[in-house]
């Protein structure tokens, strides 16, 4: 035991010496949450459109201020013409834009029929759908204003309740994304990349040749970035408690020890990874570049899983961060005990367990 | 000049002969192409709802069937006790539950008025928007349905009606890969540029043969061109393989405006990125410090570059970063060219920004790179 | 008049409060082997990599094959070789390959590279082996590879960092030979070392004791100063007080 602290020892101090590293082990999960929880949403805001209005009445007077009043367009006013409408579009400037043909108003009252030209820039085809949805709505809400002294009988009346996120936050949806990214890619990367260097340099035959397991030297190279990733979760969970008003509903407890499985399964990863790779590029490559956009796809909390093809599906159940995505938010936003989890535990337990083997196995042919 | 071929002869004899890496770097970036946008889909389908009927009427069986039937959602189990709905809410099985109140059908038309309830999960908050949306949109129709049936129908129109006529231009289909491939493509293809290069150098000077170069008459410039020339020529072919084969067979997406404008605005971005590379390396000591400072960059790069999530609706201080990125703006490039046919006149300014960006990275990696200490 | 190489003067340098090298003054002749001798830690290095260009001095004067040190950095580098005590070959590389690449680095022509390494894979026996990774050659092989690429374009001065470090020796003396014929071919060989017997091979020597220069002569005039029987006696008596300790 005595042995092995002196090898975990020696791994913390060259991790400690090398600050830059550090720094972004640290500075990266700060970053990442205060984008997630301020800066990235799927919410469409802001957007620049144009209004073309050839009317110039009350009507479209009226609609405008409406449109300019909500806080997801920002409009500009300017009478143009098909093809100025679509360099607009080419130049990136404008998204959609809203056309009012002369007489809308008087066309609207005294026939009871008018018409509005929406064309949106499809290429962002999300963002299109929405702004034209909004639009439609507001002018849907304008038509209403126009009907209020008409009562409409047989009216079915919705009452809408928004559960576990009444405000409808991003960050509850995000927070548990990043967690699971952050502990991933970090765990994975830094691990192969420290024991593939020992090969590289050739100091891995002095820790081979010592009175000790071999499979113990690596394992004592992983403890240090298990000790930082677990200090790294503090602070994620920290940021998000205090800074976006994230909840933490059920029990931390329970939620440090399933962190620390999915750890420990990165860690595994990582040494697998670094058993079969013979250059820090090669294995800065795989788990970097071979795991960031898989792992922040396949995780499900950027894009939803029920809208991929099924064999995507299927490739999902395979990448550890997806499990962990879920055991977290029924921990911390759900508020769930251990019973409601145990079934995605096991999975992670499980997949351990075959990544140690593999590695072992591995690990045994080399020396052989 | 004769050096320089002397350099880029060696490099290229290196990474050439490198069996592991170099499929690495090519199949890497072109499998991804391949899979991820396939799952990249911000298109809300398949909402699972649970509906508890506690009227069992004619109207609610009706109201159900039109739900069920409206291609939004998934009926995921009707029944009459909201407990095992909100169960099913719970395990992530539903995400809405309908609760139809009994009296529903009677309440209607003696009443006038009738409520129904409904409870979103709203962890995801933009499936919760988009479900209560769509349900709103199936009550309101169903609403005027029964209208209809109860009133008669007017030839005139009782109330001023605004017909919206929308139109989508660019993408008729709304397919959203055509949005995300190229997107991807560009991350992914900036990606290896940076990395690899970055790491190149570093390799050198934790090896020590960094030492005998700095020792010879060769130039800083034609070190650094030497490094440079050989990831710019496989980031180019990377990306004409995932635009050529990749997007165009497997997506369908074929360039509606000019490839070689394409390319140039591809050429000069890759040698911004490489300077990137070539900064970060002359700041680190170590392959792993290179990495993980090229790393942070790229990830914050690639979080703010619109790709997943509108650059719009960013506060100010979040576009200034986003700014300041060089992936941001080959990303809407990218997407003008391909998708919108712009020309020249429509990117200038983007190619102004790059071209500067290009300027400034590799003059500060050149003069931070010192032969001599 | 025989042709001063490597002249200088009060060469210093700092790291911070630390005096790494202080004020190293000497001359050095064309053709000659001078010894640079000192324990490890006493700045050999250190004093080196000024002389060829790698670290700026913090004050003092030098000129190398007649170039300012300061000013002209760059032609000095046209003008020496180099090997370091990692040997700096590219291990990914063949030997013809690496033969080529510094070649022509140097500004060899075409005609010149090719019989130059002809001659020089000839010289050490190499023949059969040219398409090898010098990655896969025994280490006493890659040193003597390394030297020969280093004079491969007839410098005026060629630099060693220990070059003789790990290696057995036999294959030690057989790299004295090859240094004593670039010598006889005109070459001034400056080489670092901490093999005292090494110092026997030199014709002047100089023993640096933290960071200075305590003594500067020929392996047989010191013994004689010193009253020592051999090259390692004149070390422990110079070194004795020396005060830092490793590199």
């Amino acid at each position: 035991m005595k042995q092995f602290l002196t090898f975990v020892k020696k791994e913390f101090r060259h991790v400690f010496r090398d600050r830059k590293t550090l720094l972004m082990l640290f500075g990266l999960p700060i970053v990442q949450i205060v984008l997630f929880g301020f800066a990235l949403t799927n919410e469409i805001k802001n957007t620049k459109i144009v209004v073309c209005d050839y009317a110039k009445d009350i009507g479209s007077q009226q609609l405008i201020e409406k449109l300019e009043a909500s806080s997801n367009f920002e409009i500009e006013k300017s009478v143009l013409s098909r093809e100025q409408i679509e360099t607009a579009f080419k130049e990136g400037k404008i998204k959609l834009a809203v056309i009012f043909p002369v007489n809308f108003y008087n066309e609207l009252i005294h026939l009871n029929k008018s018409q509005v030209q929406i064309i949106a820039d499809a290429s962002d085809p999300n963002t299109a759908n929405t702004l034209t949805n909004f639009a439609t709505s507001i002018i849907l809400d304008y038509q209403q204003q126009l009907n209020v002294n008409v009562t409409i009988p047989y009216r079915i009346q919705p009452e809408m309740r928004m559960l576990y996120n009444p405000e409808l936050k991003g960050a509850t949806n995000f927070v548990p994304g990043v967690m699971a990214l952050v502990l991933m890619l970090v765990c994975v990367m830094m691990t192969s990349v420290s024991i593939v260097r020992e090969k590289e340099r050739g100091t891995m035959e002095i820790l081979l040749v010592s009175p000790f397991h071999p499979f113990l030297v690596i394992v004592s190279k992983a403890v240090p970035y298990l000790v930082l990733s677990l200090l790294n979760l503090v602070i994620i969970l920290v940021l998000s408690v205090f800074l976006l008003d994230m909840p933490i509903n059920g029990s931390v407890f329970l939620l440090f020890a399933e962190s620390t499985l999915l750890i420990i399964t990165a860690l595994s990863l990582g040494l697998l990874i670094s058993n079969s790779t013979d250059s820090q590029q090669a294995a800065m490559l795989i788990s970097m570049m071979g795991m960031m956009l898989p792992t922040m796809l396949f995780t499900g909390f950027m894009f939803p899983l029920e809208n991929m093809p099924i064999p995507l599906q299927v490739i999902s159940n395979v990448v550890p961060a997806k499990w962990y995505y879920i055991i977290v938010k029924s921990i911390m936003i759900k508020g769930l005990g251990f019973s409601a989890i145990w079934k995605e535990t096991l999975i992670l337990f499980v997949m351990t367990c075959i990544l140690l083997v593999i590695s072992l196995k591995k690990f045994k042919i080399r020396l052989a | 000049m004769r050096t320089l071929k002397f350099l880029l002869q060696k490099e290229f004899r290196q990474i050439l002969r490198n069996k592991t890496l170099l499929p690495m770097i090519f199949a890497l970036p072109l499998v991804q192409l391949l899979i991820l946008p396939l799952a990249a889909d911000y298109e809300v389908k398949n909402i699972s709802i649970s509906i508890v009927d506690n009227d069992h009427s004619s109207y609610s069986k009706e109201l159900v069937s039109k739900i069920a039937s409206s291609g939004y959602f998934r009926l995921a189990d009707y029944g009459n006790s909201y407990q095992l709905a909100f169960k099913q809410l719970e395990k992530d099985k539903s995400d809405l539950i309908l609760e139809i109140p009994q009296g529903f059908e009677k309440n209607i038309v003696r009443e006038n008025a009738q409520k129904v309830f409904i409870a979103v999960n709203a962890i995801n908050g933009v499936k919760a928007n988009l479900g209560g949306a769509y349900l709103n949109r199936i009550l309101m129709d169903y609403n005027g349905e029964l209208r209809l049936k109860w009133m008669q129908s007017q030839r005139f129109n009782m109330t001023p009606n605004i017909e919206i006529v929308s139109s989508n231009w660019f993408n008729p289909f709304m397919n959203y890969r055509f949005f995300m491939v190229p997107g991807i493509l560009v991350v992914l293809v900036t990606m290896v540029c940076a990395y690899m290069c970055a790491l190149n150098i570093v390799k050198e000077k934790e090896v020590g043969t960094i030492e005998q170069i700095n020792v010879t008459p060769i130039k800083k410039y034609q070190f650094i061109l030497g490094k440079l020339i050989p990831f710019w020529i496989m980031a180019m072919v990377v990306f004409s393989i995932g635009l050529f084969i990749v997007a165009r067979l497997i997506y369908g997406i074929v360039p509606l405006g000019s490839i070689a404008l394409l390319y140039g605005y591809l050429a000069v971005y890759l040698v911004a990125l490489l300077g990137l590379g070539l900064l970060i390396s002359t700041y680190s000591e170590t392959q792993q410090q290179a990495m993980s400072v090229a790393f942070f960059f790229i990830m914050i790069f690639m979080l703010m570059s619109g790709l997943f999530t509108p650059i719009d609706s960013m506060p100010v201080w979040a576009k200034g970063i986003a700014s300041c990125s060089p992936v941001t703006y080959f990303i809407d490039v990218v997407r003008m060219i391909v998708l919108k046919g712009s020309g020249f006149k429509e990117v200038r300014y983007h190619f102004g920004i790059i071209i500067i960006f290009a300027l400034i990275f590799n003059t500060w990696a050149i003069i931070n790179y010192k032969k001599t200490s | 008049m025989v042709e001063t190489v490597i002249q200088t003067n009060k060469l210093t340098k700092r790291f911070g409060d630390f005096i790494a090298a202080n004020e190293i003054t000497f001359d050095v002749a064309a053709g000659e082997i001078f010894g640079f001798l000192g324990a490890n830690g006493a700045g050999k290095t250190t004093a080196m990599r000024m002389l060829c260009g790698l670290s700026t001095p913090s004050s003092g004067t030098a000129r190398i094959a007649g170039f300012d040190i300061y000013k002209q950095a760059e032609s000095i580098k046209k003008n020496i070789g180099y090997m370091s005590q990692k040997f700096s070959l590219y291990e990914d590389l063949t030997i013809k390959e690496n033969i080529q690449f510094f070649g022509g680095i140097y500004g060899l022509c075409d005609k010149q590279l090719k019989e130059k390494s002809e001659s020089l894979i000839e010289q050490l026996g190499l023949k059969d082996q040219t398409k090898k990774l010098v990655g896969e050659l025994p280490l006493g092989w890659k040193q003597k590879l390394a030297f020969s690429v280093a004079i491969l374009h007839t410098p005026k001065i060629v630099f060693l960092d220990e070059p003789t470090g790990g290696v057995d020796p036999v294959t030690r003396r057989q790299f004295w030979d090859l240094i004593y014929d670039a010598a006889a071919n005109g070459i001034t060989v400056f080489v670092t070392t901490h093999y005292m017997d090494e110092a026997e091979y030199c014709n002047r020597i100089s023993m640096m004791v933290d960071g200075v220069i305590k003594a500067l002569d020929t392996p047989a005039n010191l013994k004689k100063q010193f009253n020592a029987a051999s090259m390692d006696d004149v070390f422990f008596e110079l070194a004795r007080g020396a005060k830092r300790k490793a590199d």
